[in-house]
């Protein structure tokens, strides 16, 4: 251990950032404000989720960073060390073994479990921000419930390219109240918000908003009665793992165009090759001591 | 049959200023009210009373609603708010006001749609190039922005998208403002055909005698925040009665 206090945020920073978490339990999809500190990373790199998770730590928690799906990018390698300096907890890569997990724009494809917390990273938690930019007016349409205006984002959608073409941060309606930006996760993931039996909490550092969708919540993607929401992927198999259903991210290999689709969440991808699937182009899988 | 919307006493005072004093008039369903006066006069503050936007310090406004006479001063924001997005409309000056300049003709049209409830494209796109038509605008440009078009055109927008949830009442604040004559008078005709088609009560604020008399039925003029004169619109302009009004009839350039 350190000098640091545990989990780096100190008691009294801790205990409003749970109140406020507590107040977005209690009103699933409200945008909780909160006195956002300053953190040692710059903001847009994960200062709110940091927090949530700070504030959400035990010393028996078993913690799992991920960024786009990926235990192993700059983002997550270096808040998994943060926490590993300043709380000691354990840290795991493997979605089932932890208790807690913090991401970026992705929601594991591995079914997550009740105790779970997961915490996301969001930039900006106002879904209503670029088509109204007054804080006061969009404020005042969530407590009225006039929403009319989040389709007219969709409208614009379907005019210009056909169909609705928002493919990550879609909008969902949370147990029939708020509308809620489910941060920049690709719209694939927006069918595992609902219904979910971990905890998500949403933490948006800058912006000094905390939001949370409780376990099994009634959470719905927007849509129109002739357009209704496609949860979209690439349409290709998993080129590693061979994984048909999980997300995948497109990686160029050359600069004649060649290209290779793997899934994004590594520990996903790395379960099922340890377990033997093997995909287009994968070499065989060799287990490191 | 009942007024649509009774004023009594209205008045709104900026701190020692009067915006507008002892305000009162009867509108009838059907009916075009005009309110002239020069700048200053208490028009804009007046009908920012009666839609609500500003709040007024005495007197009393009742709404003849759907489901019954209202007081709209009583009203929850919630159903004021609901009230003017259906039953009412709000044409502003200056169209920047009342459109999104970044979405396009045909959501600026559906948004009101949307927002009571309309949750099928296609339908809402039929009615948005439906009343685009109407407005005289070109079909072909429904994915256009507003702000690629011109003045007159983001005018009759405005009209369209104020109308397409067909309110009852119309509040508009010289919705001929800034245009040049021609686009004026074509905007008036469109305005005028729609007005009776649709069986409008609206209240007109304006500085432009013209306007009212093609438009309205009847005219009240005011004058440092009071009406000072009213009556049928012909009756005023050809026989005004007050000093003020007289002044203000003969200030019309002559061509």
């Amino acid at each position: 251990m350190s000098d640091y206090n545990f989990a780096y945020l100190d008691e009294d920073t801790k205990r409003m950032i749970r109140r406020a978490l507590l107040k977005a339990v209690a009103i699933p999809g409200y945008q909780v404000p909160f006195a956002s500190r300053e953190m040692p990373m710059p903001y847009g790199w994960g200062t709110g989720g940091v927090q949530v998770t700070a504030a959400c730590l035990v010393p028996e928690d078993v913690l799992k960073v991920i960024d786009q799906g990926s235990d192993d990018t700059t983002n997550a390698v270096s808040i998994r060390k943060f926490f590993v300096k300043t709380s000691g907890v354990a840290v795991t890569e493997t979605t089932t073994e932890a208790t807690v997990i913090q991401t970026r724009h992705r929601i594991p494809e591995q079914a997550l479990h009740e105790g779970q917390i997961l915490v996301y990273q969001v930039p900006i938690p106002e879904p209503l921000r670029f088509l109204e930019p007054r804080e006061t007016e969009t404020r005042k349409m969530h407590e009225l419930q006039e929403y009319g205006l989040m389709h007219v984002k969709l409208y614009e959608d379907i005019a210009r390219h056909g169909t609705i073409a928002t493919s990550y941060a879609y909008p969902v309606k949370v147990e029939g109240r708020y509308i809620m930006d489910p941060s920049p996760i690709p719209k694939f993931d927006n069918p595992k918000l609902g219904g979910n039996a971990a905890l998500q909490l949403f933490g948006a550092g800058r912006e000094q908003r905390i939001y949370a969708v409780p376990p099994y919540s009634d959470v719905v993607s927007l849509d129109f009665d002739d357009h209704p929401f496609v949860a979209g992927k690439a349409p290709h198999d998993c080129d590693l793992c061979g994984a048909a259903d999980s997300y995948l991210d497109e990686v160029i290999t050359d600069d004649q165009g060649t290209r290779m689709y793997v899934c994004s969440d590594t520990d996903f991808c790395a379960t099922r090759r340890t377990a033997g699937h093997v995909g287009r182009l994968a070499a065989p899988y060799e287990v490191t001591p | 049959m009942t007024p649509l919307l009774q004023v009594a006493n209205l008045t709104k005072r900026y701190g020692a200023r009067i915006g507008c004093q002892d305000v009162s008039f009867d509108l009838w369903p059907g009916e075009v009210l005009g309110i002239v006066g020069e700048s200053g006069s208490g028009k804009s503050t007046l009908l920012s009373c009666l839609a609500g936007h500003l709040k007024p310090d005495l007197g009393a406004i009742t709404y003849d609603s759907r489901l019954g006479a209202r007081d709209v001063l009583a009203m929850s924001e919630a159903e004021r708010r609901l009230l003017g997005r259906t039953d009412w409309a709000y044409v502003h000056q200056n169209p920047r006001d009342g459109l999104r300049m970044g979405v396009s003709a045909g959501g600026n049209v559906g948004e009101r749609l949307m927002a009571v409830g309309a949750r099928h494209y296609g339908q809402i796109r039929t009615q948005a190039l439906d009343w685009l038509g109407r407005v005289e605008i070109a079909a072909d440009r429904v994915d256009d922005r507003p702000s690629a078009f011109s003045g007159g055109m983001q005018q009759r927008l405005q009209i369209a998208r104020n109308l397409v949830t067909g309110p009852r009442l119309v509040f508009m604040d010289e919705p001929t403002g800034g245009l040049d004559v021609s686009v004026q008078a074509r905007l008036l005709d469109l305005l005028r055909g729609l007005v009776r088609e649709m069986g409008l009560s609206v209240i007109i604020v304006t500085h432009d005698l013209a306007v009212v008399r093609l438009l309205a039925d009847r005219l009240m003029v005011m004058k440092n925040g009071r009406v000072i004169e009213s009556g049928l619109t012909d009756q005023v302009l050809d026989d005004p009665q007050a000093p003020y009004t007289q002044l203000l009839v003969s200030s019309v350039l002559q061509v």
